[in-house]
C-alpha cells in the first residue's frame, strides 16, 4: 500500500481555506459539514456524534439526516447517499442553512449525488476516501479517477484520504470502523477537544460492551492523529457556551421525551416513516416510567385503541405520518364527536399517496384542520423547533384533557431527523396528569352538560358510580342518548365548535420577529421558522423593513394576527406545500391554488396574502427565502 | 402501565348490595320483534345480575350495525363506536383499566367484514374480553345486503340473483388463529344454553369468542326455520370439563356430543360441520396468556418514578 499522498496536491486552496496563519488555523463564524457514505457505513452516526461534540463545545448546531429512500440501496450508487449534514456556528443555529462547505465522502458516487443535487458550495472542500483509485475492478477505479478529476476541474478542493488503509492498521473490519476514523479527523479539523469526543463515544455506545467503546475510541484517536500529521489546514469556530445545561436531540426523540413527561401513559402506533423513530425510542424507555407502547395491527386500530384507553383512563397518544393520518380520519371524528381526549402526532412527509416517505413537506395542514367528514373541529398545533417538539406534547395533553377534544400536533420529516441543542427541561410535576376521577357522579349530572359559553362538559369516566352512559358517534343529547332532533344536533355541533373558540381566548398573540411594521410580513408555520427568520434577519441588516411570524396554533389561530398583518404593506406565506405559480400560463387569480396557510389567512382575515412555496422534499434554504423576499418587495 | 396508577380493585369487595334485572336495563330496545338480539340482551342482563357485576365497573363496547345498538340498552358504561372497530376500542379500555369488565358486541359485517383485521389480531392478543358475535348472516341496519356469513345463494339487495361466494365460517377462522383460547357457538332460540355459554365465556380469562346464530325476521325469516323445528339439527356439546346438559334440555335436544374442549383438532372438525349446528364450547384453553398480563409492568408509576426515568434519559442527551 502506498503511503498517504502529499496533501497540497490539487484544487485551489486559497479561496476556500481562508488565509491560514503559520499553524494553518482559520477562524470561522460557521461551517456546514457533510459526512456521506453508502447506507450502513455509519456516516449518520459519525455526523450525529460530530454534532453532539460541537454542541458540547458550546457551538450552535443543526444536523440534518441525508437518507436514501431504500434501506439498502446498491453500494456506490448516486442515489444511495446516506449520512448527515452538520451546520456548526459560533451562535445559536436555527436551521440547516445553505450549501455545504466541507464534505467527507466514503466513495465518489454518493458524492456525485450531492454535487448533482446542488448541495455543495462551488468551492467546497472534499475529503474523499482514496481506496477506489487502485481498486482491482477497473470499472470502479476508472469511475473514481474520472469523477475525481472532474471535481477538481470544476473547482472543488479535493483531498484524497486513505481512510480504509489507515483503519486496516487498527481493525480487521475497516469498513465498519471508518466512521469513527472520520470523526476523529473532523474533530482535529474543527479543533474540538479530543477527550470530549471520547466521552461522547462512550455515551453513544453506552449500552454496548466496554470493548466496543474502546475499539471505537482507538479509531477516533487514529483519525485525529492522522489529520494532525497530514492535513495542513484547520478551523476553529469560537463557541459561546450556554449558561444553562443543554441537551441535544432530534425532533422525534424530543417528541418521545415529551410524551414521557406529559402524563400520558400509553402510545398506540403502527410503523410508518418518518414517525416511527419516535415510537422506537419510546418503546425503549417508556416502560421505565410506567408507560407503554402498543404496536397495533394497523393505523385505524392504533387510533381506536388509543381512543378506547383515553375513554377509560388518561389521555393517550397515537403517532403517525401522512398515509396513516388519512386512515385514522374516521376514528378521529369519533373522538371529536364523543369528546374523548386524544393526542395525534402527524410527522408529515411528502405526499399525496406514498409520496416521498423520507422527505419533508408541510402538505397536511388543510386535511388536518378539515379532515374527517362533517364538522369535526379539533385543535391543531405545529412545533417550530426541536425544543417545541418536546413541550408541544405536554401542552397537547393538557389541552386535550381540558377541552375533551382531539389535539393534532404537526411536525415534519425535517424536524423529526434534525438535531439541535436546547435548554435541558426542568421536570415539573404539574406536567403530569392528575389521577382519573373515580368519584360518584352527582345526582342529575349529565355526561354532556355543555357549558353555554365555552361548550365544555365534564367527562364521566368508567368506574364513576352514577355516571353510566353510552358514548356514541351518533348525534346525541346531553344524556348521550341518540338524538335525531334537529335542535339537539345543532346544540352538540355548537358546543364542540365553541370549545375551539374558548381555547383561542386563552392564547396570546404571536410574536413578531423583526420590525412591528414595514414593507413585508412573512408568515410561516412549523419547521420553516429558523430559515425564514435567518432570511429576515439578513435583510433587516441591510435596512429592509421585513418581519416574520411563526404560527404555533393553526386551529384555533392566535388572536391579533389580522392587526399584525395590517401593519405591513405586503403579506405572504412561505411553506413547503404546493401552490400554483402565477407564472404558469393558465394560472390566474380565478384558478390559482394557494398554499395551505395562505388559504386559511385569506379566508379568515380577508387580507390579500400571497404565497411562495417549494416542495422539493428538503427544508427551504435561508438564501432561497432571502431571494424570494427581495423579489416580493420589488414586485 | 396505565393501570398502575388507577388501581381500584380494592373497592370491589365493599359492595354488598344485590342488583335486580332492571338495574341493568336502559331504554326500550328498538330491534324488530323476533330479532335474536333481544334474546342475547336478556341472557346478558341476566348474567350481569347473577354475577352481581357493578354497572359502573362494566363496559359494553360495540361497532356499528343492529347488534351494536346493544350498549344503549344496558345501564352500564357503553361505547358505541364506529363500524368494524369495536375490538381495538375494547382492547384500549382493557389495557388501561384491568379493573373493569369489558364486553364486546359485534355483528357479522362489523367483525367478519369491515373489522376482520381486528378480529384476527384480537384473537392473537387474547385480552380478557368477552366477545359476542351477533351473527344474523345479513346486513340488517342498511336493509339487506349479503354479509360474509350469508349462505351462498342468499338473495339480497346487492345480490338480487343470489350471493356468489361460499360463506365464511367464523368458528373455523377463529380456531385457526394463534392464541385462540375460548371459542363457542350459541343459538338465540335455546335461551338456556345461550345463558350457559355466555356465562362460561364471562368466566373465561382471555378472549372468549361466542358466535351466536341469531334470527333476522325482517330480512332472512326462513334461515333457521328448519333448525328450530327439528331439534336434532342442533348438536349440543358437553363434557365433564365443560358445559353439562340439563335434564330438561336433554329431553328436547337428543343430538348430543361429548367433546373435550382442549381437543383442538376435534374442535375444528366440529366447527366445520355442515349437517348439524354445533352448540356449546368448541375450544377452551385456560393456559394461554393474556396480552395485558404479558405487558404488565413491575414498577408502580409515581411522579417520582417518572421524574427519575425522565432525568436519566435527559442525561443521555446532555451536551
Amino acid at each position: 500500500m502506498s503511503s498517504p499522498k502529499p496533501m497540497k496536491k490539487a484544487g485551489k486552496t486559497a479561496a476556500n481555506l481562508g488565509n491560514p496563519g503559520n499553524s494553518g488555523l482559520t477562524v470561522l463564524k460557521e461551517h456546514i459539514v457533510e459526512i456521506i457514505s453508502d447506507s450502513g457505513e455509519g456516516a449518520q452516526r459519525c455526523g450525529q456524534s460530530l454534532g453532539s461534540i460541537a454542541a458540547r463545545m458550546g457551538n450552535g448546531i443543526w444536523t440534518t439526516e441525508i437518507i436514501p429512500a431504500e434501506i439498502r440501496p446498491p453500494a456506490r450508487s448516486v442515489a444511495g447517499a446516506s449520512g448527515n449534514r452538520i451546520r456548526m456556528g459560533s451562535s445559536y443555529i436555527t436551521n440547516g442553512g445553505d450549501q455545504t462547505d466541507l464534505v467527507v465522502a466514503f466513495n465518489e458516487q454518493v458524492l456525485l449525488g450531492r454535487v448533482r443535487a446542488g448541495e455543495l458550495k462551488p468551492d467546497c472542500i472534499i475529503l474523499l476516501e482514496s481506496m477506489w483509485r487502485k481498486h482491482t475492478d477497473i470499472n470502479i477505479s476508472m469511475a473514481y479517477i474520472q469523477t475525481h478529476d472532474r471535481l477538481v476541474e470544476a473547482g472543488y478542493t479535493v483531498r484524497e484520504i486513505p481512510m480504509e488503509q489507515q483503519c486496516q492498521l487498527i481493525t480487521p473490519d475497516a469498513k465498519r470502523g471508518k466512521n469513527m476514523f472520520a470523526l476523529g479527523m473532523l474533530c482535529y479539523l474543527y479543533s474540538f477537544d479530543l477527550q470530549m469526543a471520547r466521552d461522547q463515544i462512550a455515551l453513544t455506545f453506552g449500552k454496548k460492551a466496554q470493548s466496543i467503546i474502546d475499539s471505537n475510541v482507538v479509531l477516533l484517536d487514529a483519525g485525529y492523529k492522522w489529520a494532525e500529521g497530514n492535513l495542513d489546514f484547520r478551523y476553529s469556530i469560537p463557541a459561546t457556551p450556554a449558561t444553562l445545561p443543554q441537551i441535544a436531540t432530534n425532533g422525534n426523540t424530543a417528541l418521545a421525551l415529551g410524551v414521557m413527561a406529559s402524563g400520558m401513559e400509553l402510545c398506540a402506533m403502527y410503523p410508518i416513516t418518518p414517525a416511527t423513530s419516535a415510537s422506537h425510542y419510546l418503546s425503549d424507555v417508556f416502560e421505565k416510567v410506567g408507560g407503554m407502547v402498543h404496536q397495533a395491527e394497523d393505523e385505524i386500530a392504533a387510533c381506536a385503541f388509543a381512543i378506547g384507553a383515553s375513554y377509560a383512563s388518561k389521555c393517550t397518544v397515537t403517532i403517525t405520518s401522512g398515509p396513516g393520518y388519512s386512515l385514522k380520519q374516521e376514528a378521529i371524528g369519533l373522538a371529536v364527536m364523543a369528546e374523548i381526549p386524544l393526542v395525534v402526532v402527524n410527522v408529515q412527509r411528502g405526499g399525496p399517496s406514498t409520496g416521498q416517505p423520507t422527505k419533508a413537506e408541510q402538505g397536511d395542514l388543510l386535511t388536518t384542520i378539515y379532515g374527517s367528514h362533517g364538522d369535526a373541529p379539533k385543535v391543531v398545533m405545529a412545533p417550530a423547533t426541536i425544543e417545541d417538539c418536546f413541550y408541544s406534547m405536554i401542552t397537547a395533553r393538557k389541552i386535550a384533557e381540558s377541552f375533551n377534544t382531539v389535539v393534532v400536533v404537526l411536525t415534519d420529516a425535517s424536524l423529526a431527523t434534525s438535531q439541535q441543542p436546547f435548554a435541558r427541561p426542568e421536570f415539573n410535576e404539574a406536567w403530569l396528569a392528575p389521577p382519573i376521577d373515580q368519584s360518584a357522579v352527582p345526582e342529575g349530572a349529565k355526561p354532556y352538560d355543555w357549558d353555554a359559553t365555552t361548550g365544555i362538559a365534564r367527562r364521566f369516566i368508567p368506574g364513576q358510580p352514577g355516571g353510566m352512559h353510552t358514548v356514541t358517534g351518533l348525534a346525541h343529547d346531553r344524556q348521550s342518548h341518540v338524538a335525531y332532533d334537529p335542535e339537539i344536533n345543532h346544540e352538540g355541533l355548537r358546543a364542540r365548535s365553541l370549545k375551539i373558540a374558548a381555547l383561542q381566548k386563552t392564547l396570546l398573540p404571536p410574536e413578531v420577529f423583526g420590525d412591528p411594521e414595514g414593507d413585508l410580513l412573512v408568515l410561516g408555520w412549523g419547521s420553516t421558522k429558523g430559515a425564514i427568520e435567518e432570511a429576515v434577519e439578513s435583510l433587516r441588516a441591510e435596512g429592509k423593513k421585513v418581519a416574520s411570524v411563526n404560527l404555533r396554533f393553526l386551529q384555533p389561530m392566535q388572536p391579533g394576527i389580522k392587526e399584525i398583518m395590517q401593519r405591513f404593506r405586503k403579506v405572504m406565506t412561505i411553506e413547503t406545500n404546493w401552490s400554483d405559480s402565477m407564472e404558469d400560463e393558465i394560472i390566474d387569480e380565478t384558478n390559482r391554488r394557494y398554499s395551505a396557510l395562505a388559504i386559511l389567512l385569506r379566508s379568515r382575515y380577508l387580507v390579500n396574502v400571497d404565497c411562495w412555496t417549494e416542495v422539493k422534499g428538503q427544508p427551504i434554504k435561508p438564501s432561497t427565502i432571502r431571494n424570494v423576499l427581495l423579489a416580493q418587495m420589488e414586485k | 402501565m396505565t393501570c398502575s396508577s388507577t388501581s381500584t380493585d380494592c373497592l370491589l369487595e365493599l359492595y354488598e348490595e344485590k342488583l335486580e334485572l332492571e338495574d341493568y336495563q336502559s331504554g326500550v330496545p328498538r330491534w324488530c320483534t323476533g330479532c335474536g338480539d333481544n334474546a342475547i340482551l336478556t341472557a346478558i342482563q341476566r348474567l350481569c345480575r347473577d354475577e352481581n357485576l357493578r354497572p359502573e365497573k362494566t363496559v359494553f363496547v360495540s361497532g356499528i350495525g343492529c347488534s351494536s345498538r346493544f350498549p344503549h340498552y344496558m345501564k352500564t358504561y357503553g361505547f358505541h363506536g364506529i363500524h368494524g372497530r369495536a375490538l381495538p376500542v375494547a382492547e384500549g379500555v382493557r389495557l388501561a383499566r384491568p379493573d373493569l369488565t369489558v364486553f364486546v358486541n359485534t355483528g357479522d359485517g362489523d367483525c367478519c367484514s369491515i373489522g376482520a383485521a381486528h378480529w384476527i389480531h384480537a384473537i392473537r392478543y387474547n385480552m380478557n374480553l368477552t366477545v359476542f358475535l351477533h351473527d344474523n348472516q345479513i346486513y340488517g341496519l342498511t336493509k339487506k345486503q349479503a354479509s360474509p356469513t350469508s349462505p351462498i345463494g342468499t338473495k339480497s339487495n346487492t345480490t338480487p340473483r343470489g350471493s356468489y361466494l361460499e360463506a365464511l365460517n367464523p368458528l373455523t377462522v377463529t380456531l385457526g388463529i394463534a392464541n385462540a383460547s375460548f371459542v363457542a357457538q350459541a343459538v338465540d332460540w335455546i335461551p338456556e344454553s345461550l345463558y350457559d355459554i355466555v356465562k362460561a365465556a364471562h368466566h373465561h380469562k382471555g378472549l372468549s369468542f361466542v358466535r351466536i346464530l341469531q334470527r333476522c325476521p325482517e330480512w332472512l325469516p326462513k334461515l333457521h326455520e328448519s333448525d328450530m323445528q327439528e331439534p336434532d339439527s342442533v348438536q349440543l356439546l358437553h363434557h365433564e370439563n365443560s358445559l353439562q346438559i340439563s335434564p330438561s334440555l336433554a329431553r328436547i335436544y337428543k343430538n348430543q356430543l361429548r367433546h373435550d374442549p382442549l381437543d383442538m383438532n376435534r374442535a375444528r372438525e366440529i366447527a366445520s360441520s355442515t349437517d348439524v349446528v354445533p352448540v356449546g364450547i368448541l375450544y377452551q384453553n385456560r393456559d394461554i396468556p393474556c396480552y395485558e398480563d404479558i405487558r404488565k409492568l413491575d414498577i408502580l408509576r409515581t411522579n417520582e418514578t417518572v421524574r427519575k426515568g425522565f432525568e436519566a434519559e435527559l442525561d443521555k442527551y446532555a451536551v
